[in-house]
């Protein structure tokens, strides 16, 4: 890359010429890039991520989805340090056999959504360097996103773009879904098919434009008859 | 991401570590292998750590809470209006956070600093408030109320919490208001105005409170007017205006208006 950086944290100028002693601490994050993407309509819910698994230069693997199914009408997606996506899930699906079992029926995406935003306070000093998106169907069958930061943070919503990706592909939802500043324009309500194939256009974009999002599109459609998975190739340079 | 953080560009200070980690983050600061080039002459014997940027005391650098938040005090009851936006660093999280907190049917909370902490605590202060109820029969007062979310977070004084709250409610003693913050502050008071935005929705307020006597009308419209050009004038405020109004039944939202309406409607009537 040519352009010479040389801008510190705070836009002073650094400068190349420090040839001494630095001391390098261990950090207990890295960041494995990848994008994740939800989307809530009338009856489904839409969870889709990229599969690449990156870390500062390379990749470390190219199929490696970001959207884990933790019921019959819950899918999360989690991006960011992959090994706190890792322990984070482990930890959800334990929580949810164990309210399986107190209390005799599964949970539902809003209680999923409010207990992991007492996990992830629960690290609130040494938080979880995950991005959560979950994408699902509450208790009346309509479409339901939340999106989480992460310390546990969270809201429902229409539709939320989170990880490496997110400041490209959110301003084209707010478009394209929420009709953001157009003027005279029918707000029709988001079919299926048409919510599918917008996704996949917006990450086809993303891996245009953004070296942590690319290789595959693993797409999770979660209705009232079950979660459908889809997988699309995508830009893998 | 929902609420990447009501105000500081990481709702916990990452330190040295997210600085290197921020995806998102244009790619001019990123210096993959950890190493850092800082400059100095070679004579120097200190040794710079790896995240240096040769600002040592800047590191922890103190961001404006960005938001709007108020509340005040007048005839008939509590008006509560704040704005909705959520920002990570220059990039809009979400234009549509709740930072109204619903504690209970008389008792409402506002948010302004770190989302998660502001809702978590407020949560466990509704919680609390219950438990009050149950033993004693009757319903907590305000002051006791912003009471026990002053000493909940006082025990976090010093380890990164960052909460400024209103509690507003109606109790026995007729309206009440209470600022509590992180640092350990529990103030009670008939305005307050919280965030970066709030010099701005001082001055509205102030100019409009001078007519001692308003009807609910004009005083939801004295907030509203407030938090919209407190919106207008500081870049992390902005979104939609929520107005709550609290009076001896309880709270009830009164609107909420996306900003650029209000935007046309004043313009309209200044015409």
């Amino acid at each position: 890359m040519f352009a010479t950086q040389v801008y510190g944290d705070n836009g002073k100028m650094k400068e190349y010429h420090y040839t001494g002693p630095v001391e390098h601490r261990f950090s207990p994050y890295s960041f494995n890039g990848g994008t994740v993407l939800a989307v809530a309509g009338e009856d489904f819910a839409i969870v889709a991520s990229d599969t690449r698994l990156s870390e500062g230069y390379s990749i470390h693997s190219r199929d490696s989805p970001k959207c884990y199914k933790l019921t019959d009408t819950t899918v999360i997606g989690c991006s960011g340090f992959h090994g706190d996506c890792l322990t984070l899930t482990k930890i959800i699906d334990a929580r949810l056999k164990m309210y399986k079992h107190s209390n005799n029926k599964c949970m539902t995406s809003g209680a999923i959504a409010a207990m992991l935003s007492t996990i992830l306070y629960g690290r609130r000093f040494f938080p979880y360097y995950v991005y959560n998106i979950i994408g699902g169907l509450d208790e009346e069958g309509k479409g339901a996103v939340y999106s989480f930061d992460p310390v546990g943070s969270y809201q429902r919503d229409t539709y939320k773009a989170g990880g490496s990706a997110s400041a490209m592909l959110q301003p084209l939802l707010d478009n394209q879904i929420g009709f953001k500043n157009m003027e005279g324009v029918q707000h029709l309500p988001l079919s299926q098919e048409k919510a599918v194939q917008l996704v996949k256009d917006v990450f086809i974009s993303a891996a245009e434009r953004d070296v942590y999002t690319g290789d595959a599109l693993r797409i999770c459609i979660v209705t009232k008859d079950g979660i459908k998975e889809e997988t699309v190739p995508l830009r893998k340079d | 991401m929902a609420l990447a953080n009501v105000l500081q560009s990481e709702s916990v200070d990452f330190s040295n570590y997210g600085r290197k980690c921020r995806g998102f983050s244009s790619s001019l600061y990123e210096t993959e292998l950890g190493l850092e080039s800082v400059g100095g002459d070679n004579l120097s014997f200190a040794v710079r750590t790896a995240c240096s940027d040769g600002d040592g005391p800047e590191r922890k650098i103190q961001f404006l809470h960005g938001t709007t938040t108020l509340a005040f005090k007048f005839q008939h009851g509590v008006i509560v209006a704040v704005d909705s936006r959520a920002t990570a660093g220059a990039y809009i999280a979400s234009q549509t956070v709740k930072k109204v907190i619903e504690i209970n049917p008389y008792l409402l909370g506002t948010m302004a600093g770190g989302a998660a902490d502001c809702s978590f605590w407020e949560r466990l202060l509704a919680r609390q408030c219950r438990v009050y109820e149950l033993r004693n029969k009757e319903r907590i007062s305000v002051a006791a109320a912003s009471k026990l979310l002053a000493n909940m977070v006082y025990q976090y004084k010093g380890m990164g919490l960052s909460m400024g709250t209103m509690v507003c409610g109606w109790d026995k003693t007729g309206p009440g208001l209470y600022y509590v913050d992180s640092e350990g502050n529990r103030v009670c008071g008939d305005l307050f105005a919280v965030g970066s935005g709030s010099m701005y929705a001082y001055g509205i307020v102030d100019s409009g409170l001078k007519q001692k006597d308003l009807t609910v009308e004009e005083a939801c419209d004295l907030g509203c007017r407030a938090i919209y050009q407190a919106t207008y004038r500081d870049a992390y405020s902005g979104g939609q205006v929520n107005l709550y109004h609290v009076h001896s039944e309880g709270w009830n939202r009164v609107s909420q208006s996306d900003v650029l309406m209000l935007h046309q409607q004043y313009q309209a009537e200044k015409a």
